[in-house]
């Protein structure tokens, strides 16, 4: 079975191809990566993808823009509100109601959609602590994150495919008591990110294993296409909800962390990492705001109703369209090309943010050591879910 | 801006380079001939009105049975400047010919265009002219034919096993 790219037979003596993945827990997933290597140093890097293709373009051809939702949910299952809500808005834009919809409707958009983004991160910070060797704070981030998702549970009934922002509202306005139990969290949450901070971000060892390694210049990462954490940590203030100002966004108060290497070079896999721990404290404080709203001038009345809006045809415009939004992990884009007969869509193609992260990692890993290469997928923040759609 | 873009284009290369443009929706669309998308798009790169150094988004699109032809459309944007421009190849190509649409790549002027093309291959079957490494990305490299197509048919048996069984209800 010829499943190399690289021709065993044009090897110099001293290299030798090595396999890691599919199935290995640093992986994230199923990624498999055809190394050359020599001694301990990576010549080349082949990423291998597909193992997870589960033909979403395909199947979104076939299905109404409603029932697309629960399949954007499964693109990259960390963060599914952030999957939805680009979606959601792209649909709404084609159908010109994307100004119709309440204000409370956005603002319960955007809190759960950030309490997603942090739950996200709180996954890529423990869990590339545990790349690196520092098991603890896996169990820190998990524990976290379990009260996050019990509240999106109580909200949306799911765990983690929540299938809650819909074209037009929301599957259910908030439970009773949910902002008083989110505020609750976040108050509890804050000393949290201190702690964890001591514990691995500025913890010596964890510094010495990833300052100088993987370090991402800025031009190669804007011709590579990277977005989100990958692009902030080699020191560019661009964040698309600043850059286009979708939802409610503008109304809110929030910094754009970047990477300033501190600890050596800018774009390094600590800055990258430093990035995410940064924005867990924005997210935070944008959850707050829009608490503060929900309970004080957007307050839930009895004759509210997140479903009112919902479109009863959906049958955009003949046009196409390219929506675009900033989730956990980049930009995430939806092209869609409406042909103004029917509700199903003549093309949906998804730009995955984690697809053109990874595709920079062949760039990053030459001449890296095996143990950094590591390091470096891990900073890159990837979901196969979202890699191979 | 975006006529600005379109007549960018115009100049550069000369009236017949841009076949139709459309900026009516919510976002441009300048249409331009096949064989000029590598140069235009490096042209649009390093200019210093518009300066799309990042693309977002490249796609392949099969545009139907009826119209037996295909397209590739580039969403370019500018991280210095803030805009967006939708670029756009149209290909004719009729069923029964048995060679792919070729269209020229653009992996030499953005590297992230390197995997979007191999994808657009993938699935769609479109040839990219000058690729350095076009092979099967998402699918697996023995998979026949190009799923994304209009006319695809899905297959039955994948490695000598039935992909779908039969279906039997509980009785």
């Amino acid at each position: 079975m010829n499943n190399l790219k690289t021709d065993p037979s044009k090897l110099k003596n001293e290299e030798m191809i090595l396999n890691m993945g599919p199935q290995h827990p640093s992986m994230h997933g199923v990624l498999r990566l055809e190394l050359v290597t020599d001694g301990e140093t990576v010549k080349e890097c082949i990423p291998h993808i597909g193992y997870l293709h589960r033909c979403f373009e395909k199947h979104a051809e076939a299905l109404n823009y409603q029932q697309i939702i629960p399949f954007v949910d499964r693109m990259d299952y960390l963060s599914s509100m952030n999957n939805d809500h680009v979606f959601v808005m792209g649909v709404e834009k084609m159908l010109g109601i994307d100004q119709t919809i309440p204000k409370r409707v956005e603002y319960i958009r955007v809190l759960v959609c950030e309490l997603n983004r942090i739950a996200s991160h709180l996954i890529a910070i423990g869990t590339y602590g545990m790349d690196i060797g520092a098991v603890t704070p896996f169990f820190f981030c998990f524990k976290e994150r379990e009260h996050i998702l019990n509240l999106l549970e109580w909200a949306s009934g799911a765990r983690l495919l929540y299938n809650y922002i819909w074209i037009g509202g929301l599957f259910y306005d908030l439970p009773v008591g949910f902002e008083q139990r989110c505020s609750e969290f976040l108050t509890q949450f804050k000393p949290k990110m201190r702690e964890l901070d001591e514990l691995l971000t500025n913890n010596s060892i964890f510094i010495s294993r990833t300052q100088n390694i993987g370090v991402l210049p800025l031009d190669v990462a804007i011709n590579y296409g990277c977005s989100g954490p990958m692009l902030r940590g080699s020191g560019i203030n661009y964040d698309l909800r600043r850059i286009d100002g979708y939802s409610v966004y503008p109304e809110l108060d929030f910094e754009i962390p970047i990477g300033e290497g501190k600890m050596g070079t800018t774009g390094d896999c600590w800055d990258r990492f430093d990035v995410r721990v940064r924005e867990i404290s924005e997210s935070i404080k944008i959850a707050e705001q829009c608490i503060e709203r929900l309970t004080k001038e957007l307050k839930r009345s009895p004759e509210f109703d997140p479903r009112a809006k919902l479109p009863k045809k959906l049958i955009p415009k003949a046009q196409e369209f390219y929506c675009r939004g900033e989730m956990p992990k980049g930009e995430l884009g939806y092209y869609f090309i409406a042909d103004g007969k029917s509700d199903k869509p003549f093309r949906c193609k998804a730009r995955a943010a984690s697809f053109s992260n990874l595709s920079v990692l062949p760039e990053l890993a030459k001449g890296a050591m095996i143990a950094d290469l590591i390091a470096i997928l891990g900073s890159i923040d990837i979901v196969l879910g979202e890699v191979d759609r | 801006m975006n006529e600005k873009i379109s007549h960018l284009i115009k100049e550069s290369f000369g009236e017949q380079s841009v076949l139709s443009s459309d900026f009516s929706g919510l976002q441009g669309i300048i249409v331009v001939q096949t064989n000029l998308i590598a140069d235009i798009c490096l042209l649009l790169r390093n200019h210093p009105t518009c300066y799309f150094d990042y693309l977002s988004c490249l796609s392949g699109v099969d545009l139907g049975l009826e119209k037996n032809q295909f397209a590739v459309v580039y969403h370019l944007s500018s991280i210095t400047l803030g805009y967006q421009i939708t670029l756009k190849v149209i290909i004719d190509h009729p069923r029964d010919n048995p060679q792919l649409p070729i269209v020229p790549t653009v992996s030499q002027v953005w590297r992230t265009a390197d995997w979007h093309e191999r994808e657009a291959y993938d699935l769609l079957g479109i040839y990219f002219e000058g690729h350095p490494d076009l092979r099967r990305i998402l699918c697996p490299d023995d998979w026949e034919g190009y799923a994304l197509r209009k006319d695809y048919v899905a297959a039955e048996s994948y490695g000598g096993l039935k992909i779908n069984g039969e279906v039997k209800t509980n009785e």
